[in-house]
């Protein structure tokens, strides 16, 4: 096709392109510009382009910061407690909503279980805080009423790890089953009742059928959540956590707040996040590459 | 035991089970209503469970009655609309020509697209951004980052494509243009994914914090979250003070504050139920693919 006749068939399409693409410029690559202060002494009035270049100085004082490494180890070891409490529910729950005959109370039940992944941290933190307040939350009334000593669920950092741990199933479990489900729908049908005609009772059904119809979606996810081990939501560790866990409730994204947004050490808190964000790039890809290798599935 | 009984005695079973995980799901939810709904004495004795105590009204009409409170609810519903309308508009106007294989520079402009969901420049860069933009303490400070979720526009770009060429096809023969297929044609067949990423934009900027957090420190443009942030902070000091003995005394009561909850938890379940049987097929499609 000739240059003009091209631009008089697409130009719409590209003049839909425009407005995105400079969003894409300005909002998510302006920021991939800033991250050279991450090499300079920054400073506000100097501007990013203005402030000096000192190389990996920055680098080596964050690597020095014990904090930084306190941060780093909370990171890995909230994703992966997560990961064991949080991955196994949903696949448990699936499988009991596949298995049901009951369809309206599949439904309900549905509806229900899909809520707490709308519901945002900050409205989590403020039930979190009437269910597991030390003097007021509703679980120490009960443990007092029945003559037990009050648990510090918030303000003990091994109690407190359970409430945070409770609000990731609490909150992910329902949202989950909706990958295993729609796994499950696109297993043959005759399979299941194949295996009934062979007198298989139940629960070797389920062993058997179902639980391998969603093996490649369970490893597919496992590896890919093994791929954002130390990438972490901002909200919920800031907003469960608070001054008297901070031993454990402290990760990455809450450092780096803290140390650029509070104390105004851009510099310092730039090398932090770049780090975690190159150490997450490699991280995913290389999930991504494994799942790939082993299920084909990826996410690219 | 005949199979029978057998299959009824597991129905049974599994309707127990889900039934636990389902009012695990619920009681925080009742609980918190119970509070809004119960006395100060009851909460403060520690009566109050699942159903409120002493019934009243009271912590709502408190809320009802506080300007700042109705304020930012009212910014945060206007704040909400528009940001998913502006969401929409742009996630469309990208998706749709990326749909077109033999459009110069495609693979180009995805590339431009994919490498955002991988790597991103922190959020001090972003904060300084923003501060160059001159955008702190303004509303698009919440609504020009977050305008393409480049994972939601890969769903969309999935869903496009999976629209029969030849309905576009046949358009272009009867000269429609492309903006005109567009409207007329793609977008009529594309609702479940549109009301599924209409939600999700909706649900990320009603629910949105850290943003807030970083931007605005006028209390005027304080969205929903970040004022109920400052109650549950002020409950969280509390808790820690309370370990150094001082007293209760002066504090916004727990009432109010569970009603407040209640408050900002209303709208979003509203909408919800009515795009429940859209969003599954929406979630499916973007998962593990593309």
């Amino acid at each position: 096709m000739k240059g003009s006749a091209y631009i008089k068939r697409y130009w719409q399409l590209y003049a839909l392109l425009l407005l995105p693409i400079v969003y894409f410029l300005i909002f998510r690559y302006g920021p991939m510009y800033g991250v050279q202060i991450a090499f300079k002494d920054f400073n506000l009035f100097q501007g990013i382009a203005g402030s000096e270049w000192i190389g990996f100085d920055a680098f080596r004082q964050v690597f020095a910061m014990p904090d930084f490494y306190v941060t780093l180890r909370n990171t890995f070891m909230l994703n992966f407690l997560d990961l064991i409490v949080s991955f196994p529910a949903p696949i448990l729950l699936a499988i009991m909503l596949f298995e049901m005959r009951s369809v309206w109370f599949k439904k309900i039940s549905q509806t229900i279980l899909y809520i707490p992944h709308f519901i945002s941290w900050v409205i989590i933190g403020g039930i979190v805080y009437q269910l597991f307040g030390n003097q007021s939350g509703m679980i120490n009334n009960l443990l007092m009423n029945m003559g037990l000593d009050p648990i510090p669920f918030l303000t003990e950092k091994n109690p407190w790890l359970l409430t945070y741990l409770f609000t990731g199933v609490w909150q992910s479990a329902g949202w989950g089953t909706i990958l295993y489900l729609a796994a499950l729908t696109g297993v043959n049908k005759e399979l299941f009742e194949a295996a009934e005609v062979d007198g298989a009772g139940r629960l070797k059904r389920i062993w058997h059928i179902t639980l391998p119809s969603i093996k490649p979606t369970i490893v597919t996810l496992l590896i890919l959540n093994l791929g954002k081990m130390i990438s972490i939501g901002f909200d919920r560790p800031y907003i469960i956590g608070n001054v008297a866990v901070r031993e454990y409730s402290d990760v990455l994204s809450t450092f780096v707040y803290r140390v650029g947004l509070e104390s105004g050490q851009y510099t310092l808190a730039t090398v932090v996040g770049l780090f975690q964000a190159v150490v997450g790039l490699v991280f995913i890809l290389g999930s991504n590459y494994i799942s790939k290798k082993l299920t084909g599935d990826g996410i690219m | 035991m005949s199979e029978r009984a057998s299959n009824r005695m597991f129905e049974a079973f599994l309707i127990v089970c889900v039934f636990i995980f389902v009012m695990l799901c619920l009681a925080p939810f009742l609980h918190i209503i119970a509070i809004s709904l119960s006395s100060n004495r009851a909460i403060t004795s520690g009566e109050v469970t699942l159903f409120p105590i002493e019934f009243n009204w009271e912590a709502y009409s408190k809320v009802f009655s506080d300007v700042s409170m109705l304020r930012s609810l009212g910014f945060t519903i206007i704040l909400t609309v528009a940001t998913t309308l502006l969401c929409m508009v742009f996630s469309v106007a990208a998706a749709y020509p990326l749909t077109k294989g033999n459009l110069k520079g495609r693979r180009f402009f995805m590339y431009l697209i994919i490498i955002t969901m991988f790597f991103s420049g922190g959020i001090i860069p972003e904060y300084l951004l923003i501060r160059d933009l001159h955008m702190i303490n303004s509303v698009w400070s919440l609504i020009l980052p977050g305008l393409i979720s480049p994972f939601n526009l890969i769903i969309l770009i999935s869903f496009f494509n999976n629209i029969p060429p030849s309905l576009e096809e046949s358009a272009e023969i009867d000269g429609s243009s492309h903006l005109h297929t567009l409207i007329k044609i793609v977008l009529p067949l594309s609702m479940p994914v549109l009301a599924t990423l209409a939600l999700f934009y909706a649900v990320g900027r009603w629910n949105g914090f850290q943003d807030s957090l970083m931007y605005i420190n006028n209390p005027d443009l304080y969205p929903i979250q970040l004022k109920l942030y400052q109650m549950v902070q002020n409950n969280m000091v509390t808790e820690l003070t309370q370990m150094e003995g001082s007293n209760r005394t002066a504090l916004t009561p727990e009432s109010l504050k569970a009603a407040s909850v209640v408050f900002a938890t209303v709208p979003i379940l509203l909408v919800y139920p009515w795009l429940q049987k859209y969003f599954v097929s929406g979630v499916m499609l973007g998962a593990v693919k593309g």
